[in-house]
């Protein structure tokens, strides 16, 4: 573009357009690097996206959860006073079912999300991450869905097959705004 | 004035819904106090200004009803005390209030809303930054998805409209639109969710379709025009107007745009809906229209026969309820109520009729569908649809039974 234009009427459109963009973008977000969001993001993905390095092995995960989950639910994730953790598993299609995170929950992720996130529920996000993929080892083995010699970690867990890994459907169909009638 | 001046509209002494409108269905010969006759309050001096006013004296038993788990006192919920309420909007200090590990006090000036994920550049926005956005107003129901659970119980709860229906209010909510701060983000072409996460002590998270967020999706900011209380997120909440309540998430601080649904706790052990075959829907979102009776409700006593007015409030997470139909011989006859003004998209909406009672036991009900067609099923058909035990996002047809003795008990029909 020549500078001799530079002072010439402008057309008032142009002004138009030029205050047009400013509302539509008012650019009050400041702009995060890799690491800042890095240090924020605890979503883990049932593809493994998001687990973080390290590893943790069932007979470790048992020493964890006898000092600080045990009191809350019960030997063996058996429950009581909160919820139960464990047992369950084939009784989702009889008339008394008990859904648990093994018997019930379909991705082994929801499992280390959930902990690291949460529990325990008086020191949540309290627990390194070794200590998380223990714990979910141990939890996952008392009920025989990996065995007892079991080192969990970002590889392993995504493949780690849930009883009730079919067991859900996804109603939210993509583009419809309401789920299909009931 | 006679009772036969008012037309009869349906079994068991229910009125047409214009006998509303007419006026002087109640209208009584009211005594005037004589000039000499002034009570103590007109004798002397008001009391002085206040801050920031409160209810009534008299209304001290006006509050939300909640347990409290032993050793865990922020998980839980509390509930809305719509049998001691009227209209359609919410106190914000009765709010219903569900938390997953207690009410996070968090200092507004460090607080950043952050949208990462695929994205073409990650961005936080403080507090003092989303006021700089044009801001949207509306008024929107939040409705617990386990609400009403207790009508999936083998027997009818005797408790009262808020003990049955109690996770649910409205509000008036103003904040900014999801769609600009995420296209100012710049959305990528393979994104179709959002984990949405608040900063509490749970880290509560959930997934949310790209659609919604791109549609009616807000950054709440204020409350019936305060700032939103502790309890229901302040700084600031997701508001998806009739997604289910878990869904708004509270205090939210984080958005991570991906491609797939994270199965999140409160998205597989919460709030999905196990079927009798073992298979549990997931990711039904949406809150299906919905009424309920409140006056007469239990708790209350009816002081023998005469004209009373029946009232309620219907809802639909899909949008403005089209009609309410009520009956007073459990469902065998029905007649249209009267909708209060405005009514709203995805906001409760008041309905009321007149109705002549004889004294004798009758069963009161009623049944709304919305603008898009849907109307509520039976208590039974609803049921049969799930497992033992499942009571998550119930909608079915609620009924009140009204004894000659003037109390009144829940009741399926």
């Amino acid at each position: 573009m020549s500078t001799s234009k530079v002072g010439q009427a402008v057309p008032p459109v142009f002004f138009f357009l030029l205050t047009a963009t400013c509302m539509a973008q008012q650019n009050q977000g400041r702009v995060l690097t890799p690491e800042e969001v890095k240090s924020v993001d605890l979503t883990v993905s049932p593809n493994g996206a998001g687990l973080p390095p390290g590893s943790g092995s069932v007979s470790t995960g048992a020493q964890i959860y006898a000092h600080k989950c045990q009191s809350c639910h019960g030997p063996e994730g058996q429950g009581k006073p909160q919820d139960q953790l464990t047992g369950g598993i084939g009784t989702l299609a009889t008339a008394k079912p008990v859904k648990t995170p093994v018997s019930f929950w379909p991705r082994a992720t929801t499992l280390f999300d959930y902990i690291r996130r949460a529990m325990p529920i008086n020191a949540p996000q309290s627990l390194s991450n070794e200590e998380v993929y223990a714990v979910t080892a141990y939890l996952l083995s008392i009920d025989g869905v990996v065995p007892k010699d079991t080192t969990l970690d970002a590889k392993s867990l995504p493949q780690v097959k849930m009883p009730n890994k079919d067991g859900f459907i996804n109603y939210w169909k993509v583009g419809q705004a309401v789920p299909p009638a009931r | 004035m006679s009772d036969t001046h008012h037309e009869i509209a349906a079994a068991n002494g229910l009125l047409h819904r214009r006998t509303l409108l007419r006026g002087g269905v109640f209208a009584s010969a009211a005594g005037l106090a004589s000039a000499t006759d002034s009570p103590d309050w007109m004798k002397t001096p008001g009391r002085t200004f206040s801050a920031y006013g409160m209810p009534a004296k008299s209304q001290e038993k006006v509050v939300r009803t909640f347990t409290v788990a032993p050793g865990r006192p922020g998980t839980g919920s509390s509930r809305t005390p719509l049998h001691l309420l009227e209209g359609a909007i919410t106190p914000n200090g009765l709010h219903f209030e569900r938390h997953h590990n207690g009410i996070p006090e968090i200092d507004p000036a460090r607080h950043e809303l952050v949208i990462h994920g695929l994205v073409k550049r990650p961005l936080a926005f403080s507090v003092e930054a989303l006021l700089r956005y044009p801001m949207e107003t509306h008024i929107r129901f939040i409705e617990c998805p386990g609400n009403s659970g207790n009508y999936a119980g083998a027997q009818p709860a005797q408790t009262t409209a808020a003990g049955i229906n109690g996770l649910l209010s409205c509000s008036e909510w103003t904040g900014v639109k999801l769609s600009t701060l995420l296209a100012e983000a710049g959305v990528q072409p393979t994104a179709k969710w959002i984990i949405a996460e608040g900063a509490d002590a749970a880290a509560m998270s959930r997934s949310v379709p790209l659609e919604k967020c791109l549609d009616d999706a807000v950054i709440a900011l204020y409350q019936n025009g305060e700032a939103i209380r502790p309890e229901q997120g302040y700084p600031m909440r997701l508001l998806l107007p009739g997604f289910e309540g878990n869904m708004n998430v509270k205090w939210v601080h984080r958005l991570n745009v991906t491609d797939a649904p994270v199965d999140a706790r409160d998205e597989t052990s919460h709030y999905t809906e196990l079927m009798p075959n073992g298979k549990a829907r997931q990711y039904m979102f949406l809150q299906s229209v919905k009424s309920a009776i409140i006056k007469p409700s239990f708790g209350m006593t009816m002081k023998g026969p005469g004209l009373y007015e029946i009232s309620g409030l219907a809802w639909s997470g899909a949008g403005k309820i089209a009609k309410v139909e009520a009956s007073a011989d459990g469902g065998r006859t029905w007649t249209n109520a009267a909708l209060t003004e405005p009514v709203l998209s995805k906001a409760l909406t008041r309905f009321r009729l007149p109705w002549q009672w004889d004294g004798r036991p009758a069963v009161l009900a009623s049944r709304a569908t919305d603008e898009k067609g849907e109307t509520q099923p039976t208590r039974a058909a609803w049921v049969a649809q799930y497992a033992t035990g499942q009571f998550y996002h119930f909608n079915g047809v609620q009924s009140w039974s009204i004894e000659a003795d003037g109390t009144v008990k829940n009741v399926y029909i």
